[in-house]
């Protein structure tokens, strides 16, 4: 852009993108901020979801929609690991691509595919260890572990194999094993990118709204156990959007929308960062024998 | 000889075809663009209306664009004051106006369909009938076993739609009385998306529209009434409401055509594609 050679479209493409986000951000702030100023405020900060009792707290969906994100990622990221190792000289090569294939294929699958066939399969499933009714924090979990689980990969996959074309013959004419090199050379050099990665995925886990409206009960409270429902916030704005506009329970998803509005924000700016400090950080900075 | 039978199948064909045109078009000929009916109409209030209303606007849209007809939510109670104040042309609500209401706007009710909501298990669960009092526990969170109700010893799992839903309304308030509601219950989102979480768990228990009732889902018995589309209109079965269309003043132009439409044969057979049993003027 500095240089003055940008071609005008282009610059008009950026504007528009610019303008778009900040429009997002004023329109949801100038709805948000009636809500959270009013006496309202208080009332949507708190713990109780009952509309019809004038109680519209949207704490428990914050708490949902964090717990579900943390889940999905501590189940997702080292799964997402274990597959990076794989295809990089742990596993036989052959299988390594046709994993890697697997698992950019799966990135094509809609979420709605994912829900659907969880609700006839993994639901029933749980559902038999005799706790609850199966639509619960554990059977969300494990799908959206399963639906951020291809983003990870790919952007680990990307940073190791920028790494190890140049380490792993390095590697093998100091005499380590494929499996040394992994673990002593490529992952830490490339320990940003998997915190990258489960930035990117939290950020995927906490925005998407199908899987836990699908599959987590929906239950506006704190859940107990992995056995017990939950709402996020995505699928509380879902399910109070689908019938009603213009009462109080409405407005008050403005503020819900700027909660994740913020989160979001924060998992883009972190990644920013963790990519801008990354990219100086050649693995022979960190290397410790 | 050949001549003529070309004739009469080209007659043949041009009455046909009018005869079918004019049998599929003829409700919807009052919003053509040579009607002469003009501008916009807005509709708000009562949320289980919304499905029949939208349905109903888009196919009139369709036939002349010109009309813009929009339909919003927001309740029977802004329904009700959105009409009497003028903000919008037709004000939907699920309960009878009160006489306060038709005296302080000169409000024109029309009742269009019942809204009848069945309470549901999987066909796999012995109960085949409760009381009132015992859905009410239930859905309190004070019962929590099937054996406490006549069936076998398995923990009840709760299914609920969400707040505003028009089924959850008729269901709370004749169903369990505005008694309170456990707030462990599962929620989804459709009549739909009940059917296939009741279907599923066999330990479930929920509440659909009536309309909604299929093979995959079996209706109790709810103080002893069969939930079925004829006892809900004969009156026989009591979890039901009125949906109601209120205009200022008795309708005209634009409003009056869509009521009009609604009550036809096509905008009765929209009622009963939403779930809901349609009434006759």
């Amino acid at each position: 852009m500095r240089d003055g050679n940008t071609p005008p479209a282009l610059r008009c493409a950026a504007a528009v993108t610019v303008l778009g986000i900040a429009a997002v951000f004023g329109f949801v702030t100038v709805y948000a901020l009636p809500v959270l100023l009013s006496g309202q405020g208080l009332a949507v900060l708190s713990w109780r979801w009952l509309p019809a009792a004038g109680q519209f707290g949207i704490l428990p969906m914050v708490c949902g929609s964090v717990l579900l994100a943390c889940s999905a990622l501590l189940l997702g990221w080292p799964l997402a690991l274990c597959l990076c190792g794989w295809m990089h000289g742990l596993g036989p090569a052959r299988p390594a691509r046709g994993l890697r294939q697997l698992v950019h294929g799966m990135a094509a699958v809609p979420t709605v595919v994912y829900g659907f066939v969880s609700v006839f399969l993994l639901v029933p499933l749980v559902r038999q260890t005799g706790q609850g009714s199966g639509l619960c924090w554990l059977s969300a979990a494990l799908v959206l572990a399963l639906l951020v689980l291809p983003t990870m990969v790919v952007i680990m996959d990307a940073a190791l194999r920028e790494q190890g074309r140049s380490l792993r013959l390095a590697g093998a004419a100091l005499g380590l094993s494929p499996a040394q090199v992994f673990a002593h050379v490529m992952l830490p050099g490339a320990r940003r990118w998997l915190i990258t990665a489960g930035v990117f995925g939290f950020g995927r886990a906490v925005g998407d709204t199908l899987i836990p409206l699908m599959l987590a009960g929906n239950a506006p409270g704190v859940p107990a156990s992995p056995f017990d429902a939950l709402r996020t916030l995505t699928a509380h704005m879902a399910l109070v959007m689908s019938t009603d506009a213009g009462s109080t329970a409405y407005h008050s998803l403005f503020a819900a929308g700027i909660l994740l509005l913020a989160v979001s924000a924060g998992v883009s700016l972190a990644v920013r960062r963790l990519r801008g400090s990354g990219q100086d950080a050649l693995p022979d900075a960190e290397w410790r024998p | 000889m050949r001549r003529l039978r070309a004739v009469l199948s080209l007659v043949m064909i041009l009455v046909f075809g009018l005869a079918a045109a004019s049998a599929v078009a003829a409700p919807l000929d009052a919003f053509a663009p040579q009607s002469g009916l003009a501008g916009s109409l807005d509709i708000a209030g009562g949320t289980a209306h919304i499905p029949v209303m939208k349905e109903a606007a888009k196919r009139i849209m369709t036939v002349n664009p010109a009309l813009r007809i929009s339909v919003a939510g927001g309740g029977s109670g802004v329904g009700v004051q959105q009409v009497g104040e003028g903000l919008v042309g037709i004000g939907n609500t699920g309960r009878p106006l009160t006489e306060a209401e038709v005296q302080k706007y000169g409000l024109v009710s029309f009742p269009f369909a019942i809204d009848g909501v069945a309470v549901v298990v999987s066909p796999a669960n012995p109960v085949t009938g409760l009381t009132g009092k015992q859905v009410a526990d239930i859905f309190a969170g004070t019962v929590t076993n099937w054996k406490d109700v006549g069936g076998k010893d398995a923990p009840i799992t709760l299914y609920t739609r969400e707040d505003g839903s028009g089924t959850r309304e008729v269901f709370v308030e004749k169903a369990l009385k505005k008694g309170p509601q456990a707030a462990t219950a599962n929620v989804v989102n459709s009549n739909g998306a009940m059917k296939t979480a009741i279907a599923q768990d066999p330990n479930s228990i929920g509440y659909v529209g009536i309309g909604h009732l299929g093979e995959s889902i079996k209706g109790l018995h709810f103080d002893g009434m069969v939930p079925t589309q004829e006892n809900a209109a004969s009156g026989a079965y009591t979890v039901t409401r009125k949906l109601y269309m209120n205009t200022r003043g008795a309708p005209q132009g634009l409003a009056k055509a869509f009521i009009d439409y609604v009550f036809s044969p096509e905008g009765q057979e929209i009622t009963k594609a939403s779930g809901y049993i349609p009434l006759g003027r």
